[in-house]
């Protein structure tokens, strides 16, 4: 299930490139950069995990990806160019034909994504009729309604042709979420960005979801990227990672090596977070302090009040470093830390 | 779609209580803020009636019949706002009329918040027998038109100042009542209220201490709103002959009054309808601004 | 864990059933009562200093039965033993004195302070309104209180806006635990929190709890959090017990399918061999009419005829734990 990403990263050219990304927020205490340096890259195929707690800025990045920023924030600096496209430079009509057709995204509150007042058929055909060029110019209305079948029993919905005039509170939480990714892969995006989207499920559906969500990957030969906090869902379904901190990457790699070799002492940290099951005497070692709070940041590494290696070095902006095969991580002390 | 955006917490030392916040939202929001100072304006000039008026309101004078304003043909510099069909100072008589509006307006509205918070409260918190019987109540109060159940109680009691409060508290105390049951039926299912009983609070401190203070900004909002509508149903009381008693001046009485000369002297009942308008618009612009201030999410 | 002492808190056969549609109006109307058992006849004692973990899903019922057994709502019948006395239906005024013992924490750390109380008022109110201490007191009391889960005496005059998640739950916490209770019920402390955050007041609560020699009823869905803060384990599923025992052999062996399920489908960091994952079919069915027999049978991909026919009871296995189900397995 995890082939080394790595030859496949030289060989082919990213479907979604981000440099340099920069996302700020205006507010009443003063300018929040929420994100702030990011480099990404998504290849066609893979599956990139985001990981990070609250704050890191993983949402907010991919908001900025599918010009979804909420005002009053804005995406201030940098580049993003998907499949040729530069999305800093699209206008309105350009991102209404790119998201929903090449780009999705799945919100991790399928209840309030989802618009109560239309049946699901209404909410698929509508983004159906919108972007799929496919569909015959006799009969669009049929065909769409045919696919939007065929997508409800593609995501595991029972009786599809039957609850697909039912409204989404008629579903339970898990079949909602299941509607939200049947609608954003209605259109067989070439990306999608999933958004915690098992976050409000329990154990047993998440299990269920996200073993959709590979499986359609492979199916249908699109990439994924999966946001989440819970690092065994990227262990379990990623093929690389980037853990982000107060708004920057801190590491990125093939997600079994990163896992299993982490660099970055806050990537140590989350994962010595993890109450493991295979070993119930580990001690859950807390990270103490705070993160910090988004404004004026800078000329110091951001991990620096909470970390257990700071020296008088790391008081500057540290840059991303290659640490291994296609792993990079931004610290300046991870040999001594690492002893 | 939600994008959480991490707010920094104040790290300033200074104490900001909720209400503080809000009511530093209100004073930033310019147009709440002078609609909120004619409401004040308004009030002082009750309270300062007698220094304010230039004239005696109940003195008569028949060679002042009618009056025109000062500006017109045969008005008077002395005489602002000329004068009604028994010579008297229309000015003067607007400004005591505040005293009538006011008053009304501040006792119903206060009787009836204080009366209807209680009962919306145990309703909403004890249900039960107290709720279908207060509920029950209320439904049966707002099936009569207001106005009319007013016209009513007063053709019973009489007129008089006491009496207009009484009639219109009857029915007033209904609109608080049912904003506080909602509001508790809301808050009474929030974890700090379980978790205030879980330390063994009381049933009265649960609803007096724990919920009352955060369902009070609606409370106050619904209140000042509600003050405009009273003070136009005191005015039609007025109007109709039913509510405040000559020669005791009210805007509604002098509206009344000015009718049968309106094409001959339009003074007469314009300036206090003008009044009315002014007081009820600027009352309904600041209680707009309060609900704004007072939105019940704290963050900005 | 003792057998020969008697446990500290001790339910038998608790049932909770909310009517709905019990209104005049649908009675008028003569629209069929719902019931909703959230709670079916459980059955577990917790002994002094143990941490009893309990886990399942949402709906299942562990938060009305953790609420039923405090008292908060009341049980529809059963009994609970705290402490060797039976307080199912210990007067109002006798439970009001008996809530200094038995406190609980809250999940939501928003949604349980008062917006419009200060730190102090709502860690004193416990001591004011049990008079355990001077209006003089009160004050250094809180003070000691908050130093003790990590806050400082600065935070006084806060107001629980101007505060981050985490520390919200500390204020929780100082609010439980400042009638030096002995048994703390804990409903999902961690999960509204960041990771980090959650590892701080995982290591807090646990600290507390050898401190101050407390009695942990500790709610979770999340397996990890309960298999390590845990002594012994219940399983709930639909408002029944499923399985109970020792948190060890509960985890390494885990007997009931849906306890199976449950672990096999928590992702894992570590590599190496999977549990054999035991795939679930379907949604959770509606607790207003749950399944005959065993209420698990519609989704076990073991179940045979008699699930859906015989309602199996809690019995012991090997080890010390307890499971209800028909099949003989492991």
């Amino acid at each position: 299930m995890h082939s080394t990403r790595s030859s496949v990263t030289e060989m082919s050219t990213p479907l979604l490139s981000i440099r340099g990304l920069k996302t700020c927020f205006p507010t009443r205490a003063g300018l929040v950069t929420a994100v702030d340096g990011v480099d990404l890259d998504v290849y066609p195929g893979e599956c990139l995990g985001i990981v990070g707690e609250s704050g890191s800025g993983k949402s907010v990045t991919f908001a900025s990806v599918i010009g979804l920023v909420r005002s009053p924030g804005y995406v201030a600096d940098g580049s993003m160019q998907f499949d040729g496209i530069d999305l800093r430079g699209l206008n309105a009509d350009g991102w209404r034909t790119l998201r929903g057709r090449d780009i999705a995204m799945t919100m991790q509150d399928a209840l309030t994504a989802l618009n109560p007042a239309l049946t699901v058929a209404e909410q698929i055909e509508e983004v159906l009729l919108a972007h799929a060029t496919d569909l015959p110019r006799r009969g669009r209305r049929d065909a769409a309604r045919a696919r939007a079948i065929e997508m409800l029993r593609l995501v595991g919905i029972p009786a599809p042709d039957k609850r697909i005039d039912d409204y989404p509170h008629q579903f339970s939480g898990g079949m909602r979420q299941r509607i939200m990714i049947a609608i954003a892969l209605s259109c067989r995006p070439k990306l999608l960005i999933a958004d915690e989207p098992t976050t409000a499920l329990d154990v047993t559906i998440q299990a269920q979801v996200l073993d959709l969500i590979s499986d359609l990957r492979r199916e249908l030969g699109m990439s994924v990227v999966l946001i989440t906090h819970d690092l065994g869902i990227v262990a379990e379904h990623t093929d690389r990672v980037a853990v982000m901190y107060a708004g920057q990457i801190v590491e990125a790699g093939v997600t079994r090596e990163l896992i299993d070799r982490p660099r970055h002492p806050y990537t140590r940290g989350l994962i010595g977070l993890i109450p493991r099951l295979s070993d119930l005497d580990a001690p859950i070692k807390p990270i103490e302090g705070q993160v910090p709070e988004l404004i004026g940041l800078g000329g110091t590494c951001r991990f620096y009040d909470r970390c257990d290696f700071r020296a008088s070095r790391c008081r500057t902006d540290i840059p991303m470093e290659a640490a291994g095969l296609d792993h990079q991580v931004r610290c300046v002390r991870v040999e001594e830390s690492l002893q | 779609m939600s994008i959480a955006v991490r707010v920094p917490v104040m790290t300033a030392e200074r104490i900001e209580t909720p209400t503080w916040q809000s009511l530093r939202r209100f004073a930033a929001d310019r147009f709440s803020m002078v609609a909120a100072i004619v409401v004040l304006a308004f009030v002082l000039m009750a309270v300062l009636a007698p220094w304010l008026a230039p004239h005696d309101p109940y003195e008569t004078d028949l060679l002042r019949r009618l009056q025109a304003p000062a500006w017109m043909e045969g008005g008077e510099w002395s005489y602002l706002l000329g004068c009604d069909a028994l010579g008297r100072d229309i000015l003067s008589r607007i400004i005591y009329g505040s005293q009538v509006s006011i008053t009304i307006g501040l006792a119903v509205v206060l009787i009836a918040t204080v009366i209807g918070t209680v009962l919306g409260l145990a309703a909403g918190y004890m249900r039960g027998w107290v709720d279908i019987g207060i509920s029950r109540l209320v439904d049966i109060l707002l099936g009569f038109p207001y106005l009319i159940f007013a016209i009513a109680l007063m053709a019973m009691m009489g007129p008089g100042l006491q009496n207009i409060i009484l009639a219109l508290v009857y029915k007033e105390w209904v609109v608080p009542a049912r904003v506080v049951r909602g509001e508790v039926l809301a808050a009474r299912e929030m974890e700090y209220v379980e978790a205030a009983r879980a330390v063994g609070a009381p049933r009265l401190h649960i609803m007096f201490r724990e919920i009352l203070p955060n369902i009070l900004s609606p409370v106050i909002v619904v209140s000042t709103i509600r003050m405009a509508h009273v003070i136009i149903l005191e005015a039609s009381l007025s109007f109709l002959g039913i509510g405040v008693q000559p020669p005791t001046a009210s805007w509604g009485s002098m509206v009344a009054d000015g009718r049968a000369f309106i094409l001959d002297a339009w003074w007469v009942c314009t300036f206090p309808g003008i009044a009315i308008l002014f007081l009820v618009l600027s009352i309904n612009v600041a209680s707009q601004g309060l609900r704004d201030a007072f939105d019940p999410k704290f963050s900005d | 864990m003792n057998e020969t002492q008697s446990p500290l808190l001790d339910v038998r056969n608790l049932e909770k059933v909310y009517h709905l549609n019990s209104g005049l109006l649908q009675r008028i109307a003569r629209q069929p009562a719902l019931n909703l058992r959230a709670v079916d006849k459980v059955s577990f004692s917790v002994n002094a200093g143990e941490t009893l973990g309990l886990i399942g899903e949402s709906g299942c019922g562990k938060s009305t039965l953790a609420r039923t057994v405090l008292r908060l709502h009341e049980p529809t019948s059963g009994s609970i033993t705290f402490d060797g006395r039976d307080i199912t239906k210990l007067p109002h005024r006798e439970m009001t004195a008996l809530r200094r013992r038995m406190q609980i924490i809250f999940q939501d750390p928003y949604a349980s302070l008062n917006p419009r109380k200060s730190v102090e008022e709502i860690v004193g109110l416990p001591l004011s309104l049990h008079r355990i201490a001077q209006r003089s007191e009160i004050r250094d009391r809180v003070v000691a209180m908050l130093e003790s889960v990590g806050l400082k005496s600065s935070h006084l005059g806060r107001f629980p806006h101007q505060f981050s998640g985490g520390q919200r739950q500390r204020i929780g916490i100082a609010r439980a635990l400042i009638l030096n209770p002995s048994f703390v019920v804990c409903d999902e402390p961690v999960s509204a929190l960041d990771v980090s955050v959650q590892a701080q007041i995982i290591a807090l609560l646990g600290s507390l709890k050898r401190e101050l020699g407390l009695t942990y009823l500790f709610i979770s869905h999340d397996i990890g959090v309960i298999g390590h803060v845990s002594d012994r384990i219940a399983v709930m599923y639909l408002g029944d017990i499923v399985e109970i025992g020792p948190a060890r052999e509960l985890l390494r062996a885990p007997q009931h399918p849906y306890t199976r399920a449950l672990l096999s489908a928590v992702p894992q960091i570590d590599a190496g061999p999977k549990r054999e994952r035991v795939k679930l079919s379907g949604d959770l069915p509606s607790p207003l009419a749950p399944p005959p027999g065993c209420k698990f049978h519609t989704r076990c991909p073991f179940a045979v005829e008699r699930c859906r026919q015989e309602t199996p009871a809690l019995r012991k296995v090997a080890g010390q734990g307890m499971v209800a189900c028909h099949l003989e397995q492991a």
